[in-house]
């Protein structure tokens, strides 16, 4: 075990890992209970054609992909408090229209892309050790602000009206919380690649809602449940070699599945009891 | 300014369609007012604009000194989201949160102030509980402390009876009652029967504002305010609830 931690792509892996499940356990709870999942799968679908600029570009292909999904954030955060309403169609065609983008600007570069199956479907193990300090710097982002803007994030999740009425900036927070979503998908993309980001925001809030019904305890165990699949998924994919991303995807939609499982069982085994 | 609240010649709509057209309005001190209309009539929505959830197309709503800061809301129970994980405690607690405060922790002050807005509403057992595993009528009532928590100078009730028995129903009107020793209540209402003995104005809300004064009004137009016939119970109280006005008489 010493062995394999001595390696740097490993601890890079380790600590990306890691600082992916703060940032999922930070964000996810608030993505869960203000029903941004379809927002959250759109702004990572963006990310694409900020990757394909940047390959044509020949910069730094994370940077390309945080350009896009801040725009494409402030694009939706905008509509959404125009209309005052949720805007799914609108969501649907930056979807598409980003992933258009990346494919077209991917055609048009010379040669074979080599790291973008890594962006599409992720790998932890190939996270590049100046990608390491970004992350750190984007978790501490996200961490700080939503400790800081904690009890008006809740308040708009819990209650929008009435956070107007309490004269609560509503607005800001909304757009706060919007862009805080773009920067923890970036974090995220290094680590499951663009298609799976949206499960690892809700598969570790699901299970962490199993079991603990208050929000700061579910944020608390999201983080854990995220390590956990985090890195069972890095070790199912260091030992058998098995693709990084898809292994943590399946490996959190697995314990989510034995969850469910046993407390269906056991409640039907305390409704059966006289 | 006398009044605590003064709204003149208020009109709002969705998308091009005016909801609200011209509504001129003033709630006293202590006042008690029902604002009655069919489905559709915009009375939520005025509501809501009074409340400063809504920004109105045109006209004005003028508060007196701090009242504007100081509303409390109770939405309907029935509409209420409540899939957010949260203790009846901790609900009543984000009651606390100001546009100028809510940067900071809640204060010692601000959970005792809950604890005993809790008590006081029978509700002090349920604290630990979630808000999901509430019925309707507790519910309402954690709502109501929600908005009682930071001790407004008005309060605004939206169909606040809709998920209560008869039990519950008094309970509610006692705790207006006293209520109404230190606040003005505004209540929306499809039903205005409860509130016969305790309402001071009343207000007919069918896109335009039809009648606001305590009396009595004939069936006909309420029956012009809704739109088909209506009769009012009044429960053995020996007063109808409105008086005669002429359309288009203003308050």
């Amino acid at each position: 075990m010493s062995a394999i931690l001595s390696y740097e792509f490993m601890q890079n892996a380790i600590l990306v890992g890691i600082m992916a499940s703060i940032v999922c356990g930070v964000i996810g709870p608030f993505i869960v209970t203000r029903r941004m999942v379809f927002i959250s799968g759109g702004l990572s679908h963006t990310a694409f054609g900020g990757l394909g600029i940047a390959y044509w570009l020949g910069i730094r292909p994370l940077f390309g992909a945080m350009a896009f999904v801040l725009t494409a954030a402030v694009l939706i955060g905008r509509q959404e408090e125009k209309r005052l309403s949720q805007n799914d169609l609108f969501i649907g065609i930056l979807w598409a229209v980003g992933v258009a983008i990346g494919i077209l600007f991917i055609h048009m570069t010379p040669g074979y892309a080599p790291d973008l199956m890594s962006f599409l479907f992720g790998n932890i193990l190939t996270v590049p050790r100046a990608d390491v300090l970004i992350t750190l710097l984007l978790t501490l982002i996200v961490t700080g602000a939503v400790t800081i803007y904690y009890n008006g994030f809740v308040a708009i999740a819990l209650d929008e009206e009435y956070a107007r009425a309490r004269r609560l900036p509503v607005a800001a927070l909304k757009m706060g919380l919007m862009i805080l979503t773009a920067l923890s998908i970036v974090t995220l993309i290094q680590v499951v690649g663009i298609l799976l980001v949206i499960a690892l925001l809700t598969i570790p809030v699901a299970i962490a809602s199993e079991f603990a019904r208050n929000f700061r305890r579910i944020m608390l165990l999201s983080i854990l449940c995220g390590i956990l699949i985090c890195l069972s998924g890095l070790m199912a994919s260091y030992f058998i070699e098995f693709p990084s991303g898809a292994s943590i995807i399946l490996i959190g939609g697995a314990l989510l599945g034995v969850v469910k499982g046993v407390k269906r069982v056991t409640n039907r085994r305390k409704t059966a009891l006289p | 300014m006398e009044n605590l609240i003064e709204i003149e010649h208020l009109t709002y709509g969705y998308q091009e369609r005016a909801v609200l057209e011209d509504i001129s309005l003033a709630i006293a001190p202590r006042d008690f007012t029902l604002l009655i209309g069919p489905n559709g009539g915009g009375k939520t929505t005025l509501l809501k604009l009074i409340l400063g959830i809504l920004t109105p197309w045109s006209g004005t709503i003028r508060f007196q000194g701090e009242t504007g800061g100081r509303l409390g809301y109770v939405p309907q129970s029935a509409r209420f989201n409540r899939t957010f994980p949260i203790s009846v405690f901790d609900m009543v607690l984000t009651g606390c949160i100001r546009g100028d405060n809510y940067l900071s922790r809640h204060t010692r002050e601000e959970e005792e102030k809950s604890g005993a807005i809790l008590e006081k509403l029978a509700l002090y057992g349920k604290r630990k509980d979630n808000i999901t595993d509430l019925s309707g009528g507790q519910l309402q009532r954690v709502l109501i402390a929600r908005a009682l928590v930071s001790e407004p100078v008005s309060l605004f009730l939206d169909e606040p009876t809709t998920a209560m028995d008869i039990t519950s129903q008094t309970d509610l009107l006692d705790l207006l009652a006293e209520l109404q020793e230190r606040m003005s209540i505004m209540v929306v209402t499809h039903d205005p029967t409860p509130y016969a003995q305790s309402y001071r104005h009343i207000a007919c809300l069918n896109r335009r504002l039809y009648f606001h004064g305590r009396g009595e009004l004939d069936s006909a137009t309420l029956e012009k305010v809704y739109g088909c016939p209506v009769e009012i119970l009044g429960h053995g109280i020996p007063h109808t609830l409105l008086a005669a006005h002429e359309e288009g008489e203003r308050p």
